[in-house]
């Protein structure tokens, strides 16, 4: 019984495999261009990465990669069928190959979707950790002479001054870490010693951000300390004043910046995606293709009309003989059964 | 006596025209690429526009652009001719606009070079241009309300954070210019009546910087007052300190990063490019005279003879300088034939003058 049986004359064959063979050309490129978008995905996860905690987002700029390439190799072996498909004596040898074609193509593409998809589901997972790892560059910003973090000043600088961010959650972030190495502080001055007596711990904390909060739009000259007292500074309000530090936090802003990235590159692999459907819709075609061929082999005219079709037995049959090398493999099936029936066949 | 004379067989003349179209569409692709390059460097100076005084520098992008575009039309033109040049009917239109053609190659090579000299001479004027315009940056730094200038203030703080400099020669032109606004100071305060009286101008100076000047690989957090005096920080020797601020004056940091982009595209890619463009107009030059003279020959499938100038450098020189002299002549008036012409002239206008005025009186 076989499923979706279509005449083929023979100029309906050439078409048929022109198209697919300029088809699988655009997929190949696409595939390039897939590969290339998750290497910049990793290539800008990987610039920020001492302010993550864990690089579980890194899965979404791998898959894409594996995706890209893998495709980029189907594509191109597509297009190599295609070549010989109208050669009645190259097409044979194709035979075995295109089963595992099918199957792998469509496995491919499913993971493609896969990856968009989870590049929005792990955003909960980029949040968290960024917040560790900011926190932590904020608490060891003062630990310019430790071996190790030496370079957490310098990072959350040129961070908070590219992203135009301050702190965490907000610049208060600030407030709660000594971010003055004790290097810089005069033990002797008075002022030093009731900030420290003042705090259970014992750690010198200022209402005061780094220089690298301050916002250059702001119209007056930044101030950075004594922040929250009004007296301190001339004209000044603490809570109606907003331009003069950054207001927003870090990890909102790096947030932001990867999920924009995210979809964008997302919207380019989405049209991928397609492309690739699409591909292998019209392999399914060859499939026709190919026993259409079987019928011209052993023919001496070879541009007859001949039949074509889609599946040979039914699709509860063809997902069983697809399945089977799988399961046999996995060894879930029992080897017994087969052995049984072997003796028979023969 | 002939220059460089070759023998062309119809198999070489079909090999010189293929190869020559070929370069053509490579240097249409350069000619494309300069262009490109000339806007890039174009968009980099537009940029900075605030702290430069004048455009001068400007003319190097400009002519780039230009140089490009003729270029990509120039080479056009050469590809079409090839196309042609093999067949016996076609070619001979070319023959005039093939003039025009190589003089506009010789020109455009000129020109490229031009633009390489030009980029390293005008580094002093772009110098000039960026001390007067950042003197004013920094003068207006703080008039934030004033309309026109009110962006002064982020432009400058911006470009001392991009290009990792601080002030005009360095940090300490900041010390000379007030750069806190008045409506922030509070003129109650005894240390503000201080500092100004202490002033002629009545200026409030501080040896102080903004905090765009601060180097965030400096291992303390910035200091940025009280910079000269060493006792008002703990453990700061103002002589010393290196990593605090940036070192470098910005007009030092704009100039270098300009002429780095202006030598790192100029002396390598036009010169590949003049090299192209040179060889192009030379292979030009033997595919006209070698299909010319197979066209005049009685075979015009047979050999034929190409060569770069049809007498030496010498007699070609004085040649062309006849002609264009020539030209220049046609339209000069020759003193001794016009002026019996002129004076004949002037007797019928004469005659003509004293007619008219007889019937009016």
């Amino acid at each position: 019984m076989a499923v979706m049986k279509m005449k083929f004359p023979f100029q309906k064959r050439v078409k048929l495999a022109q198209g697919l063979w300029l088809l699988s050309w655009c997929a190949t490129v696409a595939g390039a261009t897939t590969f290339t978008l998750g290497c910049l995905l990793k290539t800008e996860l990987h610039r920020r990465a001492e302010v993550m905690d864990n690089t579980d987002i890194h899965i979404v700029p791998n898959t894409l990669m594996i995706v890209g390439l893998a495709s980029l190799g189907i594509n191109y072996f597509a297009s190599k069928i295609c070549q010989d498909a109208l050669d009645a004596g190259r097409f044979p040898r194709w035979k075995n190959f295109l089963k595992p074609y099918f199957a792998i193509s469509c496995f491919f593409t499913v993971l493609m979707l896969l990856t968009v998809i989870m590049s929005y589901a792990m955003t909960g997972s980029l949040e968290s950790s960024l917040k560790v790892g900011l926190r932590n560059g904020i608490r060891f910003y003062k630990d310019t002479d430790t071996p190790g973090r030496c370079f957490q000043k310098q990072n959350i600088d040129r961070l908070q001054m590219e992203f135009q961010c301050c702190g965490n959650n907000d610049f208060r972030d600030w407030f709660e870490v000594q971010w003055i190495s004790n290097r810089y502080l005069d033990f002797s001055s008075k002022e030093v010693k009731d900030r420290i007596k003042s705090n259970v711990d014992g750690r010198f904390l200022v209402d005061g951000v780094p220089f690298s909060c301050c916002n250059p739009s702001s119209p007056r000259p930044c101030i950075q300390y004594q922040l929250t007292n009004n007296s301190a500074h001339y004209n000044y309000d603490y809570q109606t004043e907003e331009l003069n530090i950054y207001l927003r936090g870090c990890r909102e802003a790096l947030v932001n910046y990867y999920m924009g990235l995210m979809n964008t590159i997302g919207a380019g692999v989405l049209s991928v995606f397609l492309l690739q459907v699409h591909t292998v819709l019209t392999a399914i075609h060859l499939r026709f293709l190919q026993t259409a061929m079987e019928a011209v082999a052993g023919n001496e005219n070879t541009e007859i009309e001949t039949e074509g079709y889609l599946l040979e037995k039914g699709v509860k049959e063809t997902i069983m003989e697809y399945l089977d090398p799988v399961l046999k493999f996995l060894l879930l099936k029992n080897q017994v059964q087969e052995g049984e029936t072997a003796p028979v066949t023969a | 006596m002939t220059l460089l004379k070759m023998k062309f067989n119809q198999q070489r003349r079909v090999r010189l025209a293929q190869g020559l179209w070929l370069m053509s569409w490579l240097a249409v692709t350069g000619g494309a690429f300069i262009f490109c390059l000339g806007v890039y460097l174009k968009t980099e100076l537009l940029r900075r526009d605030e702290v430069m005084e004048n455009a001068e520098i400007h003319v190097v992008p400009n002519i780039l652009m230009m140089v490009g575009l003729a270029s990509m039309g120039t080479n056009w033109v050469a590809s079409r001719v090839c196309q042609d040049s093999l067949d016996v009917s076609r070619f001979p239109r070319w023959k005039v606009p093939l003039l025009a053609w190589f003089a506009m190659a010789a020109l455009l090579c000129c020109l490229l070079l031009t633009v390489v000299v030009l980029s390293y001479a005008l580094q002093g004027s772009l110098e000039d241009s960026l001390k007067v315009g950042l003197r004013n940056g920094i003068r207006f730094y703080k008039d934030t309300d004033v309309p026109g200038r009110c962006f002064q203030k982020e432009t400058i703080d911006r470009l001392q954070m991009e290009f990792r400099c601080c002030g005009n020669n360095n940090f300490k032109d900041w010390f000379e210019v007030q750069w806190v606004s008045s409506r922030y100071l509070d003129f109650t305060s005894q240390e503000v009546k201080d500092r100004i009286r202490s002033n002629v101008d009545g200026r409030y100076l501080l040896d102080g910087v903004p905090f765009s000047c601060c180097n965030p690989a400096s291992p303390r957090p910035c200091l940025q007052n009280h910079l000269t005096d060493s006792r008002a920080h703990y453990n700061y020797e103002y002589q010393s300190e290196e990593l605090n601020l940036y070192s470098r004056g910005c007009r030092q940091a704009l100039t270098d990063y300009y002429m780095g982009l202006m030598n790192s595209t100029g002396p390598g890619v036009l010169s590949l490019f003049s090299c192209v463009q040179m060889s192009v107009l030379l292979s030009m030059r033997y595919l006209q005279t070698a299909v010319e003279a197979a066209i005049a020959s009685e075979n015009p499938e047979g050999e034929s003879e190409g060569y770069l100038l049809d007498k030496g450098v010498k007699e070609t020189y004085q040649d062309v300088r006849a002609k264009v002299l020539g030209l220049l002549k046609f339209g000069q008036v020759d003193p001794s034939e016009d002026a019996s012409g002129a004076a004949e002239g002037a007797k019928t206008a004469d005659t003509e003058k004293a007619a008219t005025p007889t019937p009016a009186s």
